[in-house]
């Protein structure tokens, strides 16, 4: 450090770079949402598919990137603008909570106990051992993957 | 919908979601040291209570199918996060925290179901 006297660094949600970078990335996210929604075949199920859908892949995606750029280990400021543009930006605007509780109310307006209840249960379990796999995979990512995506 | 607009609409109501959930996510661990990311669990909440208020007044208000793309389609799912969330339930079961892991996923389920109904009856109670 040498005695050199330095304002603390910024903390990142705090840089506009960096709020920037996130909001791009979430705008990119939810567009590739609704396209994904927009286009699934329409059906007569009452199981939320698109949300379903773009959560599972999203927390698989999600946990794989994390872990991998984690192996790494120390995160460079490149590393972080990966994981704030790809993981809190684009797959965090991928998925959604906000829809899967809109949806699992709607099911229990309706009184649709079983199927909230399945939907709700699914979503959560299934959501979780995606991210494990997605972990998993991450593990066994060669640096060399990560290291060419910040290049 | 005309489907430029409707992505137009979510992708913007998206990048501003996702950094506004950036900004209070990170602003709430960095004041919160417990085991539970309450960051995410405040963001899933306080989104699904907006998304909530955004049905309620489709529902009860009238307002234009514009206004549900770029609110609860765009702002509210790219304010909240399914992936984030997950991985933090993951995160907590590979560390050995089951009972934290499953404490942390139901009562964001919960408290999510909970918000939007309580979204949907401020907006049926106020228009009326």
């Amino acid at each position: 450090m040498m005695g050199r006297v330095t304002a603390p660094p910024r903390p990142p949600h705090r840089d506009v770079r960096l709020l920037g970078l996130v909001a791009i990335g979430g705008a990119v996210g939810s567009a590739l949402r609704y396209a994904v929604a927009s286009a699934l075949p329409a059906t007569a199920s009452w199981w939320p598919w698109p949300t379903f859908l773009v959560n599972v892949v999203g927390a698989f995606a999600l946990g794989w990137l994390l872990e991998a750029a984690a192996i790494r280990g120390p995160e460079t400021s490149r590393l972080r603008r990966l994981r704030l543009f790809a993981g809190t930006g684009v797959l965090g605007g991928f998925t959604t909570y906000s829809s899967l509780a809109l949806e699992v109310h709607g099911l229990v307006v309706h009184q649709v106990w079983a199927g909230a209840a399945v939907y709700a249960a699914g979503s959560l379990v299934l959501g979780t051992v995606a991210a494990v796999l997605g972990i998993a995979l991450g593990r066994r990512t060669p640096p060399r993957v990560t290291q060419r995506m910040t290049r | 919908m005309n489907g430029l607009v409707g992505v137009l609409l979510v992708g913007v109501g998206g990048g501003v979601g996702a950094a506004a959930r950036f900004w209070v996510a990170d602003t709430v661990m960095a004041r919160r040291a417990s085991g539970l990311p309450w960051g995410t669990w405040t963001v899933n909440v306080a989104g699904s209570f907006v998304v909530g208020l955004a049905t309620g007044w489709l529902l009860f208000g009238g307002a234009f199918e514009h206004w549900r793309l770029l609110l609860a389609t765009g702002l509210c799912g790219g304010f909240t996060t399914f992936s984030t969330a997950s991985v933090e339930t993951a995160a907590l079961l590979r560390s050995g925290r089951v009972r934290r892991a499953v404490l942390y996923a139901l009562s964001t389920l919960a408290v999510t179901v909970f918000a939007v109904g309580a979204g949907v009856a401020s907006v049926a109670t106020l228009t009326r």
